[in-house]
């Protein structure tokens, strides 16, 4: 029974990583560049679903519109996603599509920089007060033969998991996934054939800062507390994740976004918590150590194409 | 060459104002008391409640005509310090309240990061010193002119064991604790000590820990729910309470749930919401529901001030009356700065059951007191109600 509680709670810490770590491989497959920022990205998106719903709330409790819970639970969704991905774009536009040629480790301090820039934005118009973001899912608490689960973490998973089948449509399917994957074999050559190389640059922010959003908005309903600094932490092991499913693979990184969610919680349930961190990145490690590519990424010979 | 003379006057002036200012005012018609508080930097509030609640004792004071010690009545100053929340400005001023305003005793500072080397200080010039708010054994350790009016960090552990003992009668407890943070983790662990006193080894059924910025609890509260454990100790801060309580109701646990003094923070039930409603933690004291004497300062500042104290003003306030226990206690002001320092601070370890606000206080050896603490239960109103005293 513990075991499948443990796989209910992995699932959701899961859904998280996952989330995240699309939007850094989605962006290293295209351009070659890990966006440091993401993690400070997937911040403001949980920041953004705060401020649309608490308005919505607000709005629906003034009495001005009928709005029902679901609808503003959707609604929050959508628009965070949306206006993230202008968020991301904007990080594309100004801290990196300047220094594309530059030397790569001049896109990662400029990534770096915009992380600091948006936590401290954050701070400067939120000030240092934690926010408690609005229950958006009234809890109800199902027990399923000693097993318990919330319709917040049913609603997590199952919406995380259609995003994540959404992009995957998205890339294998259209025009616009055909010229990211494009992109990602040759940013080169690919472009002198017409595909224009800047708008699927933004594209590809958009897409994976909208993500980013949408686990901001799943972090808000399940840890309700959001503060200016948290993207680090959760930026930081997603991009773990990202690097264990392979650079550049889009099912990679959900599928190890998910792993990671399982090693942390298992690893806490089978050993002593406080051994958890080192324990749990010590097995990561050694996978890498045995796989230095990531599950589905391609070795280096193939991919350094320059 | 004229201008060398001036100079030289101007020195020779400003030396020998020093050292009449220095023998001049403080006769002994008048006792200086020194308070050292952060009026500035980054926590002015606790500063303020300092002053706020020092002013209140001397008003009092005033209106009885001044201090009465040994059949004399003496005017009381009181030299209020900034020490900009900063560890050396409040050695500075220490220092500077010592010697240059050679105050009899100094009341604060109050964050254990000032106190430490400020009580270094007081305790070098044989200066005694009280603590209303540091909590950290070290302010007091092997410092025999330094004192305290608060409890220690290793006298909460017990209290919380004792209570959860005495009111649900358990004898399985779960600690849940941040194990990169030195409050959390000393008291998860001075915690785990008291419970297996009462209850023996492996009564602690689950002693789980997480990282600093951890927002996910669902394995660590799944091993403890499973453990068998009747409650959940976690001395943990404001937006982690919210998080682990939450997250506890959610995987099914209906358990109490107990807390330390991080908890006594107004935005705990702001962010935690109606999830901490019931709940209990120890603390120093309680506003909501207090009586007696507690009530009648609370009522008071309320009125001069217009906010209700919080565990700083009230804290002042005893050591405030603490200090004019022990000055009266030395029986007569001689004038002699050294020897009357001497006797205040034995006077100061002299003091048996002092009847504060914030509980019954005697001084140990080590210059901290014996006293209670408060458990405080959050109330349906997500008020922090006074619930019960914990002594030790």
């Amino acid at each position: 029974m513990i075991f499948f509680q443990n796989l209910v709670n992995a699932l959701q810490l899961g859904s998280f990583y996952a989330l995240i770590a699309l939007g850094y491989s989605m962006v290293y497959g295209v351009l070659m560049l890990f966006n440091f920022a993401h993690g400070d990205v997937f911040m403001v998106g949980a920041y953004i679903g705060f401020l649309v719903s608490t308005g919505l709330l607000t709005l629906a409790n003034l009495g001005a519109v009928a709005l029902p819970t679901w609808l503003i639970l959707a609604l929050t969704i959508i628009l965070a996603m949306f206006l993230t991905s202008f968020v991301g774009m904007l990080v594309e536009r100004v801290g990196y599509r300047p220094l594309r040629g530059a030397p790569r480790a001049s896109a990662a301090i400029s990534g770096l920089m915009i992380g600091i820039f948006l936590e401290t934005f954050v701070l400067w118009l939120g000030g240092p007060k934690r926010r408690s973001f609005p229950a958006l899912i009234e809890s109800t608490t199902y027990e399923l033969g000693g097993v318990i689960v919330t319709n917040k973490k049913i609603v997590i998973v199952l919406v995380s998991m259609l995003l994540m089948l959404a992009l995957h449509l998205f890339v294998r399917r259209t025009k616009w996934g055909m010229a990211m994957r494009a992109m990602a074999y040759d940013y080169v050559v690919v472009p002198l054939m017409g595909v224009p190389l800047n708008t699927i640059a933004a594209l590809t922010f958009g897409l994976g800062s909208a993500l980013a959003a949408a686990a901001g908005v799943f972090f808000g309903i399940a840890y309700p507390v959001l503060d200016p600094y948290m993207g680090i932490r959760y930026g930081w092991k997603a991009f773990v994740a990202a690097i264990l499913g392979g650079r550049g693979s889009v099912l990679g990184a959900a599928l190890a976004g998910f792993m990671l969610g399982f090693i942390e919680i298992f690893v806490a349930w089978i050993f002593p918590s406080t051994w958890r961190d080192l324990i749990a990145y010590s097995i990561i490690l050694l996978i890498l150590t045995l796989r230095p590519h990531g599950f589905f990424g391609e070795p280096y010979s193939a991919q350094l194409r320059l | 060459m004229s201008k060398k003379h001036t100079f030289r006057l101007v020195a020779l002036l400003l030396v020998g104002a020093t050292i009449l200012g220095a023998c001049g005012p403080a006769g002994p018609d008048t006792i200086k008391i020194g308070i050292n508080a952060p009026l500035t930097g980054d926590i002015p509030k606790v500063g303020e409640g300092t002053k706020f609640a020092a002013e209140m004792w001397l008003a009092d004071i005033e209106a009885a005509g001044g201090l009465e010690v040994g059949g004399k009545k003496y005017n009381v100053e009181l030299v209020i310090e900034d020490n900009e929340s900063k560890a050396e400005s409040a050695t500075k001023a220490s220092t500077k309240l010592i010697t240059q305003d050679e105050v009899l005793i100094i009341v604060g500072p109050q964050s254990s990061k000032q106190a430490v080397p400020a009580g270094g200080v007081a305790n070098d010039n044989e200066t005694p010193m009280v603590s209303p708010w540091s909590t950290n054994p070290n302010t007091t350790l092997d410092r025999p002119w330094v004192f305290r009016s608060c409890f220690l960090d290793p006298f909460q552990g017990p209290v919380a064991a004792n209570f959860i003992t005495e009111e649900f009668g358990f004898s399985k407890a779960a600690v849940l604790y941040d194990v990169a943070s030195d409050y959390p983790k000393g008291l998860a662990e001075f915690f785990k000590a008291a419970w297996e006193d009462l209850h023996g080894a492996g009564s602690v059924a689950a002693f789980e820990s997480f990282t600093t910025g951890d927002a996910d609890f669902s394995s660590q509260l799944t091993n403890i729910i499973n453990s068998g454990a009747e409650v959940i100790f976690t001395p943990q801060y404001y937006n982690e309470v919210a998080l682990i309580v939450q997250q506890a109701h959610e995987l099914g646990w209906d358990k109490p749930i107990v807390g330390s003094d991080s908890w006594g923070s107004a935005e705990t039930v702001e962010l935690c919401g109606a999830d901490c409603y019931g709940l209990f933690f120890s603390t120093h004291y309680a506003a909501a529901g207090a009586t007696g004497a507690t009530k009648a300062f609370i009522d008071r500042y309320e009125a001069e001030h217009g906010y209700v104290p919080d565990d700083v003003g009230a804290l002042t306030w005893d050591t405030m009356l603490i200090v004019q226990e022990a000055i009266q206690g030395c029986g007569e002001v001689s004038g002699e700065l050294e020897k009357d320092r001497q006797c205040v601070r034995d006077a100061l370890a002299r003091i048996k059951d002092f009847d504060g606000i914030t509980g019954k206080m005697t001084f140990t050896e080590e210059g901290d007191p014996i006293k209670c603490a408060v458990i405080v239960r959050i109330s349906e109103a997500g008020e922090f109600e006074f619930y019960k005293s914990a002594c030790p």
